[in-house]
C-alpha cells in the first residue's frame, strides 16, 4: 500500500497568512494518512493507550522483580484466614500492601503475579504471532508469486493444517514434543537464564499456536501478491536482472504489510486468550512461573473460597484481550478506509 | 454438479490418506513406547518383544499404516495373529469396519468408544448451533439496520466485551457459579434421552450449550453486522428501492439473502468443528463426549484413540467443507460450480 504520491492532500496552513491567495500543499505518504485516520478515532486512541500501559508493564515486571519491588514468590501464610486458604478480609485480601488481594493457600501477591504473568503471556502471544506472520507471509508469497505447482502444492500444505483439530493434536503432541524440548534445550547455554521446563513448555505452546495458525495470514498475503505481481514496478525490478530473492521480500513484501499488520494486532490477543485456553488444559507453562493461563487455571480449585481470585485474573484477561482487539480493528479502519466497523 | 461432486469426493478422500500418513508419521515418531504401556510395569523384555509383535509395532512404518486404513474399510482382527486364533480365538477381538483403531487402554475398539461418545458431542453442538445462529444471526441483523444507534453500539460493544472472555472461564462461571454456588439451575449432568426424556435431556445441555454459543454468537453478531452493512451498499440493493419496493422487500429478499451467504459457510465449517467435540466445554462440565474422550486419550498416551479420533474429526472438517460449498451454490445464484 506504500505508493508514492498516490494521495495529496491539500490544506490550509494554520498560520496567519499575509495573502489568502497562499495555500500551502502537503504531500502525505498513506501511511501518514492512515496514522491521522487512526488518531481521529477516540476509541482506537484510548485502548492504544491501554495497549501500551500493558506492554510496559509486561516490560517492567521482571525487572521490578529482580530489583526486589515485587515479590511474586513470597509466601504469606499471616495473611490468610484461620483455615489456612482463603485470604483473611474482605475482597481476596485487598489492602494498601497488596492492591490486588493475594491468593489462597499460599498468600502470594497478587499484583506482582499478575503483572509478571501479563509477561510471560505476552511473550508466548507475540512471539507466536511472529513465528506465524513468518511462515504465513513467506509461504504467501512464494505461492502467489511463483502461480502453477507451487502454488497448488502450498494450496493443498493449507487444506491440510486446517482440517486438523488443533486442541486435540495440541494435547495428544504435547507429551512426546515437550519431553524432546526439555532434552534438546537443557544444554542449551545462551537459554539457562530461564528455567528448561519453563522453557520448553513455552516453546510447545508458541510451536503450535504457529502450525496451526499460519493459513489465514498466508491465504491473505498471497491474495495480495496475486495483484501485485502483475505490475510495472515488479516488471521493472525483474527485467533490472533482480533475484528471486529480492522480488520477493524487497519488491513484494513492502507492499503486502499493511492486511498482515491488521492480522498480527487480531492475533496477539487471539494468542493471549488460547494460551489461557491451553493451559487449562494442561498444556503450557506451569508455576510458579506465572502466566496468565496457570493463575486462571490454580484459582478454579477456590472458586468457593475466594471467587475474586477467579475473577479478577479473568477480567484483565479479558481487558486485554478487548484493548488489543480495539486496537486491531482501529488499525484496519485506518489501513482500509473503506472497511466498516 | 454430479460430476463436480464426485470431484470433490474423490480430492476429500485423497485428503483424508494423506491425512492419516501424517498423522500416523508424527505418532510413529513418538518416543512414546506403546508397547511397555500395554504389557504394564512388570513386564519382561520377551513379554514386551511378544506383545510389540502382536500389536504390530515392529512393523515398518508403511505396514502399520496399511493395515489402519484396510481396517477402516474392511475391518480388522486384534492382536493379529494366525497362531493365537487356533489356540485361544477368545482373545481376540474383531473391529468391525470402519474399524479406527484399538485401544488397550479401554479395552475397547475405538469406534465403540466414539459410538458411545459421539451422541453427547453431537446433542451438544447441535444446541450449541441452533443457539448461536438464532441469536448471533438476529442479532447482528438488528444492530445493521439500526447501525449508529445505542442498540447497535450496545451489540457491537457487549459482543467485543463477550468475545474476549475465554470459553473455559465462560463455563466456569456457569458451572461454579450460576450450577453450584448460587444454585440458579441444576447442577448440569450429561443426561441421554434414553435416561431423562426430551426435557431431561434438554436440560442437561443448557449451561454447557449457552458456553459453546456465547463464544460463537459474539462473533457472529459482529461478522453477520458488517455483512449486511456491506449487502445494503450494493447496487442491487439502490436498484430494488428505486424501482419502489416495499422496504421490507428490499431488506428481506435482496439485501439479507445476498449477505447471509458467506455466514452459511462460517457456520457449516464451525458446526463440523464442533461435531468432533467441544473439548474445554467438555472438560469444564465433565461431559462424557469426544473431546473428553480425547483428553483422557491424550493423558494416558492411548495413541491408537487419539489417531482413530485425528482421523475422524479431520474426515469431519474435509466433508462439512464439500457440503458448505454446495450450500452455497443453492443459496447464491451467482455462484456457479465447476
Amino acid at each position: 500500500m506504500t505508493i508514492p504520491g498516490s494521495e495529496l492532500e491539500i490544506h490550509e496552513t494554520d498560520a496567519p497568512v499575509e495573502d489568502d491567495s497562499v495555500v500551502s500543499v502537503a504531500g502525505r505518504s498513506p501511511t501518514q494518512l492512515a496514522i491521522a485516520r487512526f488518531r481521529a478515532d477516540k476509541l482506537s486512541m484510548i485502548s492504544f493507550t491501554v495497549t501500551v500501559f500493558i506492554v510496559l508493564c509486561a516490560i517492567a515486571a521482571p525487572i521490578l522483580v529482580a530489583t526486589g519491588v515485587l515479590h511474586p514468590n513470597e509466601f504469606h501464610q499471616e495473611l490468610l484466614s484461620d483455615d489456612g486458604v482463603a485470604p483473611a478480609g474482605r475482597f481476596g485480601g485487598i489492602s494498601w500492601d497488596h492492591p490486588f488481594g493475594v491468593d489462597p493457600a499460599s498468600g502470594r501477591d497478587l499484583l506482582a503475579r499478575l503483572m509478571l504473568a501479563i509477561t510471560s503471556s505476552l511473550t508466548i502471544a507475540i512471539s507466536g504471532t511472529i513465528l506465524t506472520v513468518i511462515i504465513g507471509s513467506v509461504l504467501g508469497i512464494v505461492a502467489g508469486f511463483s502461480g502453477g505447482f507451487v502454488d497448488a502444492v502450498i494450496g493443498r500444505i493449507i487444506d491440510l493444517t486446517l482440517s486438523f483439530p488443533q486442541t486435540l493434536m495440541l494435547l495428544a503432541l504435547s507429551g512426546p514434543v515437550v519431553l524432546m524440548f526439555r532434552t534438546q534445550i537443557a544444554d542449551f547455554a545462551p537459554l539457562s537464564f530461564f528455567e528448561s521446563a519453563d522453557l520448553s513448555n513455552g516453546f510447545y505452546v508458541i510451536l503450535i499456536l504457529a502450525i496451526f495458525g499460519w493459513p489465514p495470514v498466508a491465504r491473505v498475503v498471497r491474495g495480495q501478491v496475486l495483484s501485485i505481481r502483475e505490475r510495472e514496478f515488479i516488471e521493472a525490478a525483474r527485467l533490472l536482472g533482480a533475484s528471486r530473492r529480492r522480488l520477493y521480500f524487497k519488491e513484494v513484501l513492502p507492499n503486502v504489510w499493511a492486511p498482515v499488520l491488521v492480522y498480527v494486532t487480531l492475533l496477539v490477543p487471539a494468542y493471549i486468550s488460547a494460551e489461557a485456553a491451553f493451559n487449562f488444559l494442561g498444556v503450557g507453562i506451569k508455576p510458579p512461573t506465572p502466566t496468565l493461563g496457570n493463575i486462571l487455571g490454580d484459582s478454579v480449585s477456590y472458586t468457593s473460597a475466594d471467587p475474586m481470585y477467579f475473577f479478577l485474573p479473568g477480567a484483565l484477561l479479558a481487558l486485554i484481550v478487548v484493548v488489543f482487539n480495539l486496537v486491531g480493528d482501529g488499525a484496519r479502519d485506518a489501513l482500509d478506509p473503506k472497511s466498516h466497523r | 454438479m454430479l460430476a463436480y461432486v464426485i470431484r470433490r469426493l474423490f480430492a476429500g478422500v485423497i485428503m483424508l490418506i494423506v491425512m492419516s500418513i501424517v498423522t500416523f508419521a508424527l505418532f510413529f515418531a513418538s518416543p512414546i513406547d506403546e508397547a511397555s504401556f500395554i504389557c504394564g510395569k512388570n513386564c519382561s523384555a520377551a513379554q514386551k518383544k511378544q506383545t510389540s509383535a502382536a500389536m504390530g509395532y515392529d512393523d515398518p512404518f508403511a505396514e502399520q499404516w496399511w493395515k489402519f486404513a484396510k481396517g477402516v474399510v474392511q475391518g480388522r482382527d486384534y492382536p493379529d495373529d494366525p497362531q493365537l486364533r487356533e489356540t485361544a480365538p477368545e482373545t481376540i477381538v474383531h473391529c468391525d469396519a470402519p474399524c479406527l483403531g484399538y485401544s488397550r487402554e479401554r479395552g475397547d475398539t475405538v469406534t465403540n468408544l466414539i459410538k458411545d461418545t459421539f451422541p453427547v458431542s453431537f446433542s451438544l453442538a447441535v444446541a450449541a448451533f441452533i443457539l448461536w445462529i438464532t441469536g448471533g444471526v438476529l442479532l447482528g441483523v438488528i444492530a445493521a439496520l439500526k447501525k449508529g444507534t445505542v442498540i447497535d453500539r450496545g451489540l457491537v460493544g457487549l459482543s467485543l466485551i463477550v468475545y474476549a472472555f475465554p470459553t473455559f472461564f465462560v463455563g466456569l462461571v456457569l458451572y461454579k457459579f450460576v450450577a453450584i454456588k448460587w444454585g440458579l439451575t441444576e447442577i448440569p449432568r450429561y443426561t441421554s434421552i434414553a435416561e431423562g426424556g426430551v426435557g431431561g435431556w434438554l436440560s442437561s445441555l443448557t449451561l454447557p450449550a449457552i458456553t459453546l454459543a456465547v463464544f460463537f454468537m459474539a462473533a457472529y453478531v459482529r461478522m453477520t453486522r458488517s455483512y449486511v452493512i456491506e449487502s445494503f451498499q450494493e447496487d442491487y440493493v439502490r436498484t430494488a428501492r428505486s424501482k419502489g419496493l416495499p422496504e421490507r422487500t428490499v431488506t428481506f429478499k435482496h439485501a439479507l439473502r445476498a449477505a447471509l451467504t458467506p455466514i452459511v459457510t462460517m457456520a457449516g465449517l464451525d458446526f463440523a468443528g464442533l461435531m468432533g467435540g467441544a473439548i474445554i466445554t467438555e472438560s469444564v462440565f465433565n461431559y462424557p463426549g469426544m473431546g473428553k474422550l480425547a483428553v483422557r486419550a491424550s493423558q494416558d498416551f492411548d495413541l491408537p484413540t487419539t489417531v482413530g479420533l485425528v482421523v475422524l474429526l479431520a474426515a469431519f472438517v474435509i466433508i462439512a467443507n464439500i457440503v458448505v460449498d454446495l450450500l452455497y451454490a443453492v443459496i447464491d445464484p451467482r455462484v456457479r460450480l465447476g
